[in-house]
């Protein structure tokens, strides 16, 4: 029963190496594919750092699925959720200026034209 | 073999890049720019797997079982009663509990998006933010619960809560027959994260 989050975690051990998260409530995968939980780690360690105001990031992330909502949200498929979470996060991110909205493209762009080989 | 002399647009679409990239992107920047590190972020994340999973919520449940006077104070104001057991934290500011009865089944929902309580359930589970929830428990939660597997009696009166930004809901799910045990952690690890979103009741004491 601790208080401050996390805070009590010891060394963190590639606990998140799998290439899913293995399902831990009930049995239910809450994460289909490891970006999606760093995607939500990362929105976590960013609303914690004080870089993003939760409730800022739950009306981006909103608004997002409202848009989702008429297409491919329908799919009901998880990683659509967890795009529009990503989505949002960027959003935010480059509207607040804490990272160019071209960096990121760019970045992507980059690590997308990695040699086939890389696997991780 | 990628073939990278594609032209295409800069404006704030990058979405044509496989999201995995795009979050690794995003993650190094981050990183490099100091804003999180990575430690931080897989902290936060086994934190939420494991340590603020539905186990926090079973623990308030069984101590509502157990002391009428903390279910009073539960029902009155369900984060200050949840936080005597010291959990809190995001998205749980302001949680509504509400008591299944003989009468009366409660079941929660988001429409809107994956509202939660997390300091008392952890992360959400995928079906919650599945449109198909979203959109059918409200407009015909007895089909919904049926699916789930609990068939409630045509006298139960079905209550759908919308879990929005400012309040969340949590299910206090009746103690079942048989249900044997004289302190929290004898009857915590018997209430199941479904029940305390209500899709389910919890399960009878199989002996």
């Amino acid at each position: 029963m601790n208080g401050d989050p996390a805070a009590t975690a010891p060394g963190v051990d590639l606990a998140m190496e799998g290439p899913a998260a293995p399902p831990r409530l009930n049995g239910e995968l809450v994460f289909d594919a490891p970006w999606q939980t760093r995607a939500f780690g990362m929105a976590a360690a960013l609303v914690e750092a004080g870089q993003v105001e939760w409730t800022h990031f739950q009306a981006a992330l909103i608004t997002r699925v409202r848009l989702a909502d008429s297409s491919a949200m329908d799919t009901g498929v998880p990683s659509v959720y967890w795009q529009c979470w990503l989505d949002s996060l960027g959003d935010l991110a480059t509207d607040g200026r804490l990272i160019d909205a071209s960096a990121w493209s760019d970045r992507s762009e980059r690590l997308a034209g990695r040699p086939s080989g890389h696997d991780h | 073999m990628t073939d990278h002399d594609h032209d295409h647009d800069h404006d704030h679409q990058p979405s044509a890049v496989d999201p995995a990239i795009r979050t690794e992107a995003l993650e190094q920047l981050l990183i490099e720019r100091g804003l999180v590190t990575t430690n931080r972020i897989e902290d936060l994340i086994r934190h939420y797997e494991e340590e603020v999973g539905p186990m926090n919520g079973a623990k308030v449940v069984a101590a509502a079982w157990l002391d009428p006077e903390y279910k009073a104070r539960l029902l009155e104001d369900g984060a200050a009663a949840i936080a005597e057991l010291g959990f809190g934290g995001a998205q749980g500011e302001r949680i509504v509990v509400v008591e299944n009865t003989d009468d009366v089944h409660n079941v929660v929902v988001c429409t809107l998006c994956s509202c939660y309580p997390w300091p008392v359930l952890g992360l959400p589970p995928s079906w919650y933010k599945s449109p198909e929830y979203r959109a059918r428990v409200a407009r015909e939660p007895r089909a919904v619960l049926a699916e789930f597997g609990t068939d409630l009696p045509d006298e139960t009166t079905i209550r759908v809560w919308d879990s929005s930004a400012e309040v969340r809901y949590f299910v206090l799910p009746q103690r079942p027959e048989g249900a044997a045990g004289d302190t929290v952690d004898d009857l915590a690890p018997l209430v199941t994260r479904d029940s305390m979103i209500g899709v389910r009741v919890v399960p009878s004491a199989a002996k």
